[in-house]
């Protein structure tokens, strides 16, 4: 059998002893390679460069990339270009992808890989853990240690917070909106953003800090009206 | 000489927060929330904030001539391929 020429990962290909083909229908059909059907189907025909299916797969995915660029970025026209950007790579990079895991988590990391190149051309840094607790630069204010500030009481205005996490500094909401919103654990997100796990919970927690800060003063805002 | 947590300082209590959150210790029975108000309410602050965000975001539609861009973009691509083929030959 060393010389059988199967590609352990091609799905089409299925090893079955020899004789098998002489065996009843029932059990050859058993045996016969399974056609992949659905989105499998589609993405090998895309990979042998089907150009509608390209345009079905954009379909099924363009409101799960796009969400996700307008979550990350917070603007619309960036979001468009990201999502641009991401379905580029993934016609180009389509033929490398063998189905070790699933399709959407696979485009999905493409999608923040976009993201992640253009904020690093924006110069987009992450604040190291020493930093972290140091007051902040914007506010001058230091962390709320001991703060008597009103508590949120368990309710969140959902729309508050959408606009807080959207005013969040990008280094911030990048964390924030990978652990808290799209539930990737430190160990990954540390990976993707080439930093350590360590500095990745302190982002991950001014986030949290600074949008509470926001949320706080919501009501204050909308008193003094 | 081991450290009596329920005698750390607010301070020093935050600086260690998002570590302790990080790792996914428990933390209701710390003691030093035990006997403070004040970051009891800072950690169900961060709780509500971090349990608010899996309800955020709805899924958003791109705008319809997106394809269109990429089509076009991809077509470039193409061309551009076809160009160098032709003056590597």
């Amino acid at each position: 059998m060393a010389d059988t020429p199967l590609d352990p990962e091609s799905p089409k290909q299925t090893p079955r002893p020899p004789g098998e083909a002489t065996a009843s229908p029932v059990a050859l059909a058993e045996a016969l390679p399974v056609e992949p059907t659905g989105e499998a189907a589609l993405i090998l025909k895309v990979q042998s460069g089907d150009h509608l299916a390209f345009a079905e797969l954009y379909s099924l995915h363009k409101r799960r990339i796009y969400s996700l660029c307008l979550r990350m970025v917070g603007n619309a026209a960036e979001a468009e270009d990201l999502t641009q950007e991401t379905f580029l790579q993934l016609h180009r990079k389509i033929a490398t992808f063998r189905g070790d895991s699933a399709f959407s988590t696979w485009l999905h990391r493409l999608a923040i890989n976009a993201v992640l190149m253009q904020l690093r051309k924006r110069g987009l840094s992450l604040i190291s853990m020493d930093e972290a607790m140091e007051p902040d630069p914007d506010t001058g204010s230091s962390r709320s240690f001991g703060a008597h500030d009103p508590a949120l009481h368990g309710s969140i205005d959902r729309m508050a917070l959408e606009r807080a996490v959207r005013e969040l500094p990008s280094g911030y909401r990048l964390v924030f909106i990978l652990h808290d919103v799209e539930g990737y654990e430190h160990t990954e997100i540390a990976a993707m953003l080439d930093c350590s796990t360590g500095n990745c919970k302190s982002q991950l927690h001014k986030a949290r800090l600074r949008l509470r800060d926001v949320l706080r003063s919501v009501p204050e805002q909308e008193a003094g009206r | 000489m081991t450290e009596d947590p329920s005698n750390l300082s607010c301070h020093l209590f935050q600086e260690r927060l998002p570590q302790m959150i990080g790792s996914g210790e428990d933390l209701a029975s710390h003691p030093h929330l035990l006997g403070c108000p004040l970051c009891r309410a800072l950690l169900a602050d961060l709780e509500t904030i971090a349990e608010a965000a899996r309800q955020l975001f709805p899924v958003a539609e791109p705008p319809d001539d997106l394809w269109l861009q990429i089509e076009s973009a991809l077509q470039k691509e193409k061309t551009a391929q076809e160009r160098d083929l032709e003056s590597g030959a």
